[in-house]
């Protein structure tokens, strides 16, 4: 018998423009002890369905506008609030996706544990921390007796994540639903959270619904696989078959768009190579289907940058009067060297010091010590004025497209906001020419020059980020984790465009981002960086096949392999 | 010593500079840009001897750099010296104004305060229903009113028609005080909580949206908990901002309420010694002012580390 089965689950959404169907009749079970991976991209209905067997959908605006959730035998959709409750933490529990902010701040995490226990299981206050800090040993927190009286600020992003286990575990419940819950977290803490969830599903038996945006996550843990698209259950099947044998245009799509260690394509597949904006299947172009090899930029070229003992270095203040007493060296001593037209990956876990030197490189944070040499020129030499005719040189992407763009401004004032700053065309119809063009080089139309950015979507706002960089004519542009907000098939557009912008243009990038398979798919050369130095640089190719050191290999056997374990064991 | 020790030793010791800084512009203004006090005071017809009789009594004859130095001792020493109107010592006058500005002002805030969490916690809970609209129209409501409007009608009514209270006046000693106290801290509490029950609901509200609260939820906990034990402990945050910047006020006292309803409070001293140019006592509720307004910011950061354990104070 399944655990739980949703029976042509409907929600809507009542706002203003009208009723909005957020999840279109879909079915699906769970059996007892199973995982079902439910895939979609932002926006496909996949957190609102798994939100309906909670019942925590907000109503008012949202409402489950038809169809049956049967948990062991019962209709959740029909349940009072008073019967949920006694389900949520329980019998039923979530794991939500930012573990920043999960937690309630300012409780310690044993009292957020054990309220969960005194709750459902009538546990004393005494009893409920004893289990607690069994819990948090379970969940590998190291040091459970000091870390339960910790608050959730003192703990790192995978440690919180363990917390939101332990509560989510607690009560041992049948089902456990999980969304997106290591999308937040580095490549090396994902493995050892997602090892963990594995390992205690299978030790309580439960039944598990995983969230994801990313199919290659999932691919290990789960035993069947559902897709979403567009608020429609588009296909669902057993994981081996969904991988080698996918029937919709969209799985197919997903399936293709992620780049991977193994193969070394000149540019990625996407989404729109399956399938037509309607959703219907087109025709594949077989040529396209296997991509040719990308060719290594074998031909030396003049340097564009050259970095020296480049360090950067944060005061730390003390004492009576907060003088400086220290220096927290986020970037030490770093030396490389770029080559015009080429890419050089920077990769590392978060807080290794990537983004602080890229924003070094752009003296957007002033060094401590060292030299950063852009064609011939010693930037940090150079004195205000200087640097600003510098800056359209040089340009940045930012991660996330919602918050770099300004609400109040239409695309077009963005556009031309660096232009009127730079002087760059004559007049303001040879700029508004410009914006024009350079919104159909990111592939978008000159008719959303006057739209604002909250009418676009992720990809397209990252598309008007990289308007806006190449907006000055600039030779060098630093992505700082330009894609990782995006789902897996925009990354893969917005990658290939970056790439044939690079051939158009000569542009010389430094990637910065903590996904090794996107960083191996863009760069020409790979700098692994940790606490602050660089402690491997090589060409892609010699990085991603025979590491140097234990750090980078650790990083990259914690790629989730995107292939399913028993295809796994028939190919060897 | 701890970091919080050092703290508040640091933030204590930077009072040193703000005062000296006061008494400067409390200087400028009296002692240079006023000008000579003793015309004013002796009035037209004043002979010479008599005006620089009153010059060394006042300590004006001295160069001005020790005037500045005076004013600086009396502000360390709380010695403002003697009004020129009354001639008591300042320091009395204004321990014998602040009984009856703190009777009115305290019970009158804490009210108020307790009041308006309650019903903020309430509406908040009910958001969006009919009785939170309720309310939030309410507030708009009393808040368009004058507060002229408040005081003539509850003096004409509740006092003097039906005699609940006393229309004005103030005796010292408990209880005497209460009947006199009573009106203007209702009116007190009427006029302020339609903004405080607003901007409560509001940081109840911000809470409500944020990610911990889903957990909340889905750990099972009902919704009467979850506004109870963890939204209004993260609200507390910007509600203690509000309330410790609203105390300096309470010790200066309600100057519309206190000369509407004649007590006899630190409102009234201030008034009286701005119309009869009294230079002592303003400077010495310039200086007050200041010393007040420094130890309550010191007290709400040492506030937040209470409400708020991401905070350390170094």
């Amino acid at each position: 018998m399944s655990l739980i089965s949703f029976k042509d689950v409907t929600v809507d959404f009542n706002t203003p423009e009208g009723v909005v169907r957020a999840v279109n009749g879909i079915s699906f079970d769970i059996k007892e002890g199973q995982t079902v991976g439910l895939v979609g991209e932002s926006g496909s209905g996949k957190s609102v369905t798994s939100l309906a067997a909670m019942r925590l959908i907000p109503n008012p605006p949202g409402i489950i506008s038809g169809g049956q959730i049967l948990f062991q035998g019962k209709d959740l959709v029909k349940a009072s609030e008073e019967e949920m409750r006694k389900i949520r933490g329980n019998d039923i529990s979530m794991i939500f996706q930012e573990p920043m902010t999960a937690l309630n701040p300012v409780f310690r995490v044993g009292d957020q544990i054990a309220e969960v226990l005194m709750l459902h299981k009538g546990m004393s206050r005494k009893e409920a921390w004893q289990k607690a800090e069994m819990l948090l040993d379970q969940v590998g927190i190291p040091n459970p007796k000091a870390s339960i009286m910790k608050y959730p600020h003192e703990m790192s992003g995978g440690q919180k994540q363990r917390v939101c286990i332990a509560i989510a575990i607690a009560c041992e419940p049948k089902l456990l639903i999980c969304d997106e819950p290591t999308t937040a977290l580095d490549v090396t803490i994902q493995k050892q959270v997602l090892d963990l969830m594995f390992d205690l599903q299978s030790k309580y038996n439960m039944g598990m619904l995983f969230i994801t945006h990313d199919l290659s996550v999932i691919a290990d843990i789960a035993d069947d696989v559902v897709v979403m698209y567009r608020s429609n259950l588009v296909e669902q099947n057993n994981t081996e078959a969904i991988f080698t044998d996918a029937k919709h245009p969209y799985t197919k799509g997903l399936l293709s768009c992620r780049p991977s260690l193994e193969k070394n394509p000149s540019r990625l597949l996407t989404v729109a190579d399956f399938m037509d904006d309607a959703g219907n299947e087109i025709e594949i172009d077989q040529a396209k289907l296997v991509p040719d090899e990308k060719k290594e930029k074998k031909e030396e070229t003049p340097t564009l940058l050259e970095i020296k003992g480049l360090s950067t270095h944060f005061p730390i203040k003390g004492g009576l009067f907060g003088r400086t007493v220290d220096h927290f060296k986020a970037v030490k001593e770093v030396s490389f060297k770029l080559q015009k037209g080429k890419t050089l990956g920077l990769v590392g876990e978060s807080g290794c010091g990537k983004t602080t030197l890229g924003r070094t490189i752009l003296r957007l944070i002033e060094p401590a010590a060292g030299q950063i040499i852009y064609d011939g020129i010693d930037v940090t030499k150079l004195d205000k004025d200087q640097m600003r005719e510098m800056r359209s040189r040089m340009q940045i992407i930012f991660q996330d497209p919602y918050s770099s763009l300004n609400p109040r401004m239409t695309v077009g004032e963005i556009l031309l906001e660096p232009m009127n700053l730079h002087n760059i065309g004559a007049n303001k119809e040879e700029k508004i020419e410009k914006a024009k063009w350079l919104m159909e080089k990111v592939g978008l139309t000159a008719a959303q020059l006057s739209r604002y950015p909250h009418e676009f979507s992720g990809g397209q706002r990252q598309r008007i980020c990289i308007a806006r960089a190449l907006a000055v004519n600039p030779e060098f542009i630093i992505c700082d984790e330009s894609v990782s907000a995006l789902d897996v098939s925009v990354q893969a557009q917005v990658l290939n465009l970056l790439l044939d912008l690079q051939e158009e243009f000569g542009l010389t990038y430094i990637f910065i981002s903590h996904d090794l398979s996107v960083v191996n798919f863009i760069s020409d050369e790979v700098a692994v960086m940790k606490a602050g130095e660089i402690v491997e640089m090589d060409k892609a190719s010699k990085v991603y096949h025979n590491p140097q050191r234990d750090y980078t290999k650790t990083l990259l056997e914690a790629i989730p392999k995107g292939i399913p374990k028993s295809l796994l064991a028939k190919q060897q | 010593m701890g970091s919080t020790g050092s703290y508040i030793l640091r933030r204590v010791l930077y009072l040193i500079p703000v005062l000296l800084g006061v008494c400067a512009i409390v200087f400028l203004l009296f002692n240079v840009v006023a000008g000579d006090p003793t015309a004013l005071l002796l009035g037209k017809h004043a002979s010479a001897e008599q005006m620089a009789e009153l010059k060394v009594q006042l300590g004006l004859d001295k160069s001005l750099f020790m005037q500045y130095i005076d004013i600086v001792k009396s502000a360390f020493t709380f010695d403002f010296g003697r009004s020129w109107s009354t001639k008591q010592t300042i320091s009395s006058m204004l321990a014998q104004g602040a009984i009856p500005s703190l009777t009115l002002t305290l019970p009158a805030f804490v009210i108020s305060t307790i009041l308006a969490v309650l019903f903020a916690t309430l509406v908040a809970y009910y958001r969006g229903k009919g009785i939170d609209l309720f309310v939030r129209i309410s507030c708009i409501a009393m808040m368009s009113i004058s507060s002229l409007v408040y005081i003539l009608v509850f003096q004409n009514v509740l006092a003097y028609q039906l005699g609940l209270f006393e229309i004005s006046g103030y005796e010292f000693g408990f209880p005497d005080f209460v009947p006199y106290v009573a009106l203007p801290i209702i009116i007190w509490v009427v006029l302020s909580l339609g903004p405080d029950i607003r901007f409560y609901r509001t940081m109840i509200l911000d809470e409500i949206y944020q990610d911990y609260v889903r957990t909340a939820r889905a750990k099972g906990l009902s919704e009467k908990k979850i506004l109870l034990k963890h939204v209004l402990r993260n609200a507390l945050i910007p509600i203690i901002t509000y309330l410790v910047n609203q105390l300096p006020f309470l010790l200066l006292g309600s100057l519309l309420l206190e000369s509407f309803f004649s007590i006899p409070g630190l409102g009234g001293i201030v008034i009286t010694a701005l119309n009869s140019s009294d230079f002592p006592v303003i400077k010495a509720m310039a200086i007050l002012s200041a010393v007040a307004y420094i130890v309550f910011t010191l007290l709400q950061d040492i506030l937040y580390t209470v409400a708020d354990p991401r905070v350390k104070l170094k």
